[in-house]
């Protein structure tokens, strides 16, 4: 089984976030970088699957030469080798699908894993695109039943399943009303919701061997995808900051203000 | 910020990322918790163990990674921010001056034995050298070892020794020549379990507080000689050279330890508000925060100095001591004020600033105190 996962670099959740005062962006010095946590969700999965049933994970990240730091985590938890796609302006999720469609019809895999969406802009737009460009089956947030403490999690059995003849997985989806069981044909795209699997720390021997694995490079002109992007920024704000709670009295004053002030109830 | 730039490579950072997520989740959470229970679960030395962190400068033969000394540095440097100290000491202890003499000094029999299981974290080691009348004064230890036959009878008592309780074999320091001074002091290693050897109550300290530290006594305990390390009467050198690293280990540890307090220091003062504004807002804590950033940095570029030549094998025994002594006396103080910053908070045991303050105060005591390091460094200078 061929897998094919995602590596976004994103920022670190434990860095502090500042936008900038022209609101072009976000303050990029003192940043901590690390791979898009759904992502690493996908990298895991597609390894626990490899390791299940034969086969190789191979990892793909698009952006400057700093993603490699990304790609070389993925190899070192694992994964044979990487592809790079080197691209230094700004993207949308269009152009990314576009880019990953490339990728996927020169690698063939049965199978692409990506995160649900990514920790900096929360689209949750890439792997849907993706399947679309394909004409592939989709199935997306993909979760599991059994608890992340349980003894398959931790014998890092895959949550996602093959099914008997091979053909197809079947995926537990979180949804809205609770969860949901899909059978997809092979190909498929599936995107990793938080609760899939706890993902393998890169170990040591693991970081060594990934030093000396393959990353290929590629560019959006190499694989013939013209990137400009159909969505512009006009700018970024920091959210309003919460204002201060008041303390109520007793439940009627609560009720009161829910009803008169609040107006929900 | 770079600290370690030409020291620490890529994948060096790369490990201490992984080790950063493992003190994250599987440390830090449960650090409060522990130190109050004054244990931390034996459990942590099998998933060390299972991690690879036990053997990171260890041969492979004997399950290590053959890694190197400087992965060891970065696992010491990031264990010193888990936020306990008698976690990182319990832990440490294993991994530098319990297996280290093993290493260095062991046969190939003696680390099948003991050195292999230690690093999968299935025994745990202690090293046994302060006594209750000889601490600083190595040479002047009064436990001893006579040779009857193909046995050591060893007559004596320890102190302060970390892993003491839970310790599965002890590498002693003993006498085997009470007659020659420093000349007659060699290694043994003691089991658990073995006749006339028994371990004392569980020393209650101000800081340390996860690790057990124990008293151990030794009454005609009868030991075989082939337990012996190394050459009869080399213990004087063979401490002094295990010393080293634990010592550049007490210096990582405590930049390290800064590091989480300087960085919770940093957040506190901009968040605290007094007199309408944040103290960040006071010339007097940016100057001071200034002054703990610079300290800080320079202990740990002396740190960083001392660990190069030793890496180079370098004859390092003034800088490591410098280093040892710099870091963890600059620890002390960036605790203090640290807690100062914090106000009434800082005295508080629900902040971390406290047991930072309280688990500093080992650094300049334990691995040889700070007047010994002069002593060596005095030494050094050809006084
Ligand atoms: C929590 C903890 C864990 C420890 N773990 C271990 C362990 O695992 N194994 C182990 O063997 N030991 C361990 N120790 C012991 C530690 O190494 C000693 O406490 C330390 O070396 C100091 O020895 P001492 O306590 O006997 O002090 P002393 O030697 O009695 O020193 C008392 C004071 O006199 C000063 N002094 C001594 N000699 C001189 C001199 N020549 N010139 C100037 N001043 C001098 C000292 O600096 C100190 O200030 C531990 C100690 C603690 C507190």
């Amino acid at each position: 089984m061929k897998i094919l996962v995602t590596a976004k670099r994103v920022e670190d959740p434990e860095s502090k976030i500042k936008v900038k005062p022209d609101g072009s962006g976000i303050v990029q010095e003192g940043l901590k970088y690390k791979i898009n946590p759904f992502d690493e969700i996908g990298v895991e999965e597609g390894l626990r699957l490899a390791a299940k049933h034969g086969g190789e994970v191979v990892v793909v990240s698009i952006g400057t030469k700093d993603v490699q730091e990304q790609l070389r985590h993925a190899l070192a938890m694992g994964a044979t080798r990487a592809v790079w796609v080197n691209h230094a302006g700004a993207l949308d999720q269009l152009g990314i699908a576009a880019l990953l469609q490339k990728v996927v019809e020169k690698e063939k895999p049965d199978l692409v894993v990506l995160g649900k969406q990514s920790i900096d802009d929360d689209q949750n737009q890439v792997g849907q695109y993706l399947a679309e460009f394909l004409g592939w089956g989709q199935a997306t947030f993909a979760s599991k039943v059994e608890s992340l403490e349980s003894e398959a999690e931790k014998n890092k059995v895959p949550a996602v399943a093959l099914t008997a003849d091979g053909k197809a997985v079947r995926v537990v989806r979180e949804v809205d009303n609770g969860l949901a069981t899909l059978e997809v044909q092979l190909p498929a795209v599936v995107t990793t919701d938080l609760r899939l699997n706890q993902p393998r720390y890169a170990s040591l021997p693991g970081i060594m061997k990934a030093k000396s694995k393959p990353i290929e490079e590629l560019t959006p002109e190499k694989l013939g995808v013209d990137v400009t992007p159909r969505i512009q920024v006009l700018k970024m704000s920091a959210p309003p900051a919460r204002k201060a709670g008041i303390k109520v009295p007793d439940v009627a004053t609560l009720v009161e203000k829910l009803h008169n002030e609040a107006k929900v109830v | 910020m770079l600290h370690g730039q030409g020291l620490f490579q890529e994948e060096h950072e790369a490990f201490r990322r992984t080790v950063r997520a493992v003190v994250e989740k599987e440390l830090r959470p449960f650090a409060q918790e522990w130190e109050a229970k004054e244990e931390f679960p034996r459990e942590l030395f099998r998933r060390f163990g299972e991690l690879g962190f036990l053997g990171l400068k260890y041969p492979e033969a004997y399950g290590g990674s053959a890694a190197g000394e400087l992965y060891e540095a970065v696992l010491l440097e990031e264990l010193g921010r888990c936020g306990s100290g008698g976690v990182s000491a319990g832990l440490g202890a294993q991994f530098t001056i319990s297996t280290g003499p093993l290493h260095l000094f062991g046969t190939e029999d003696q680390k099948h034995r003991w050195l292999a299981p230690a690093i999968r974290g299935e025994k745990v080691g202690a090293l046994g050298i302060t006594e209750p009348d000889a601490g600083s004064d190595v040479a002047g230890i009064r436990t001893t070892a006579h040779r009857d036959g193909d046995h050591y009878v060893i007559n004596g008592s320890k102190t302060y020794i970390t892993n003491g309780v839970r310790a599965d074999f002890v590498v002693l320091a003993v006498k085997t020549d009470p007659s020659r001074g420093h000349k007659g002091l060699s290694m043994v290693v003691v089991e658990k379990g073995t006749p006339g050897f028994s371990v004392g109550r569980k020393l209650q300290k101000l800081g340390w507080r996860a690790s057990d530290t124990a008293e151990l006594f030794f009454e005609d305990c009868r030991v075989p000689a082939e337990n012996l390390l190394g050459v009869e009467g080399q213990g004087f050198s063979q401490i002094m050279g295990n010393f080293q690293w634990e010592r550049l280990s007490l210096a990582l540890g405590a930049v390290g330890a800064m590091d989480d307090m300087l960085e919770t220091a940093l957040e506190h003062v901009k968040q605290r508000r007094a007199f309408g504004q944040t103290l960040s807002g006071f010339q007097v804590v940016r100057h001071k925060l200034a002054e703990l950033f610079t300290s800080r940095e320079c202990a740990r570029q002396l740190t960083y100095h001392a660990l190069r030549l030793h890496l180079a094998g370098e004859y390092a025994v003034a800088q490591t001591s410098m280093a040892k002594k710099v870091a963890t006396e600059t620890c002390c103080r960036v605790a203090d004020e640290c807690l100062q910053l914090h106000g009434g908070a800082g005295y508080m045991m629900e902040y971390d600033i406290q047991r930072h303050w309280r688990d500093a105060r080992l650094g300049p005591i334990g691995g040889g105190t700070s007047e010994v390091m002069n002593e060596i460094i005095a030494k050094q200078l050809g006084l």
